[in-house]
């Protein structure tokens, strides 16, 4: 082989592997995409961070002593291999030792996690009020009874009822602040589809732009 | 030469010693996946994970040194375990060769073999050329990606994790994968994943090339040009040079050992032969 057929035939490869690598991440960026319904374990990176450092073992699965972690699958809507949790079918325990982020290698769940109450997992939002038999004056109060971070991340607001006869509404309201979006409270409803869930937090917080500041009436 | 790729059954060698290598290696591979699914069947739990990173006995962690780089490459920093983890993983390899992975611990193993084995009883000769440097190009290729893409891109098809996770933790759809390898190799590419494009076994053999365990041919007079070698080894490129190459050591004797980094110590060349050239051999690089 002479020098020209060399560098062809290199060029050749390179091109080719190239061409298959521009395939492979094209096809990356589509399997990377979490859907909202699936949440991460306690610890979890940020998403676009995660992807890069999970090795997709499956060790912070075993480690759960409640077992409601999952592998996700080729041919799920979910990142191959990496683990997730569905809130509606079994929400996160909150274990104060916190095993899935201690047994993970790569720190794809951040090993700096070490009080679980700090976890983000999602944030949980009352997402049908029609739905919620709270918001027809029923005393269900399902969703703040299980909370882990009881009476802190979900409070019970007493509301005036307008129908006569009814004296008041104990409504469930999430704080963003306490909420680590465990996902139990989407657990419990009591609904056949839940009234109240856990969504990725970005999906659901507002935010007010940094020049904008509350004055001390309330207004902006 | 026996006729279409069969291989020259001496009567006199009994099956058992022709197939004591294969059935150690079955033993091994079959062994190691049995373990890790004692937990998942039987709830238990001495090993847990997958060849990815595992933890057996909650003591020794084992992590894929290939998978903790590219973690490491996207821009994140691993636990202290997956460093330990990939440590006793590159040391075990370093002394007893990186390929040995592929050969006796690596699930896909099963399948592009039986691939190789139908080839041979179904006589399929033809075999599209491949370079099988592709795989050091991939291997580039998939410590590349995470740098430029911050994602493990890798992992959304490596068939060998794919296969591993798969069975401990289920498959979903990724037996198509496994399906295409085995087709490939059956009707397009002989050899053609694990000997040409997984770069998997590129970097465990990058991991084992300065290990002290070679196959090599002492007995290389005896050789009576059957082929049976060159027929059931999955990088018959590695052989030639010990068993017909004239390079001479440095004591000016012929240098009978394999030395390619791509041989995977599967011992098959040692019990096909009818007149017993192969055998192991031992030692440091310049010192055997």
């Amino acid at each position: 082989m002479n020098r020209r057929e060399f560098v062809l035939s290199s060029a050749r490869t390179a091109a080719t592997v190239s061409l298959l690598g521009l395939g492979l991440s094209l096809y990356s960026r589509q399997a990377s995409s979490l859907p909202a319904w699936a949440l991460r374990p306690p610890g979890a990176l940020p998403e676009a961070d995660f992807h890069g450092a999970c090795i997709r073992c499956g060790l912070c699965v075993r480690a759960c002593p409640f077992d409601m972690l999952h592998l996700a699958r080729l041919g799920q809507n979910i990142p191959t291999g990496t683990p997730y949790f569905i809130a509606r079918e079994a929400g996160c325990e909150m274990c104060e030792d916190i095993p899935c982020v201690a047994a993970c290698p790569s720190n794809a769940l951040d090993h700096g996690l070490t009080d679980i109450n700090d976890a983000d997992m999602g944030l949980a939002i009352v997402s049908d009020q029609e739905a919620c038999i709270a918001f027809q004056g029923l005393r269900c109060e399902v969703c703040f009874n299980i909370c882990p971070i009881r009476g802190d991340a979900i409070r019970l607001e007493y509301r005036h009822s307008e129908r006569p006869g009814q004296r008041a509404l104990f409504i469930p309201v999430v704080h963003a602040e306490h909420c680590t979006g465990c996902g139990k409270c989407e657990e419990a409803c009591i609904l056949e589809e839940a009234a109240i869930r856990v969504l990725p937090r970005h999906l659901i917080q507002g935010k007010l732009a940094q020049h904008e500041r509350l004055n001390s009436d309330g207004g902006l | 030469m026996a006729d279409r790729g069969r291989l020259s059954t001496d009567p006199r060698k009994p099956w058992l010693k022709r197939h004591r290598w294969l059935l150690l290696r079955r033993f091994n591979q079959l062994g190691v996946l049995f373990m890790f699914l004692l937990g998942p069947l039987f709830g238990a739990w001495l090993v847990t994970g997958n060849l990815s990173s595992s933890m057996t006995l909650n003591i020794l962690p084992l992590t894929d040194p290939l998978l903790l780089t590219q973690s490491m490459l996207s821009g994140s920093w691993p636990a202290t375990t997956g460093f330990i983890g990939a440590g006793l993983v590159l040391l075990f390899y370093a002394l007893l060769g990186g390929r040995v992975f592929c050969a006796w611990v690596c699930p896909v193993n099963l399948v592009t073999d039986l691939a190789a084995w139908l080839r041979r009883r179904l006589g399929i000769r033809g075999s599209a050329r491949l370079s099988r440097n592709l795989r050091w190009w991939l291997l580039g290729l998939v410590l590349l990606l995470p740098v430029l893409t911050g994602t493990m891109v890798w992992e959304y098809v490596n068939p060998v994790s794919m296969l591993h996770r798969g069975l401990i933790f289920g498959i979903g759809w990724a037996w198509l994968i496994l399906a295409a390898v085995f087709l490939y190799d059956l009707l397009i590419v002989s050899r053609g994943w694990c000997g040409h494009l997984c770069p998997v076994g590129a970097c465990y053999a990058a991991i084992g090339v300065a290990a002290p365990v070679h196959i090599a041919a002492p007995r290389r007079d005896q050789c009576d040009d059957c082929l049976d070698c060159f027929k059931v080894c999955p990088e018959p490129q590695v052989i030639k040079p010990a068993l017909k190459g004239r390079t001479l050591r440095s004591d000016g004797r012929q240098d009978p050992v394999i030395d390619s980094i791509d041989c995977t110590k599967c011992g098959r060349c040692i019990e096909v032969c009818d007149r017993d050239v192969f055998g192991l051999r031992l030692g440091w690089r310049g010192n055997r």
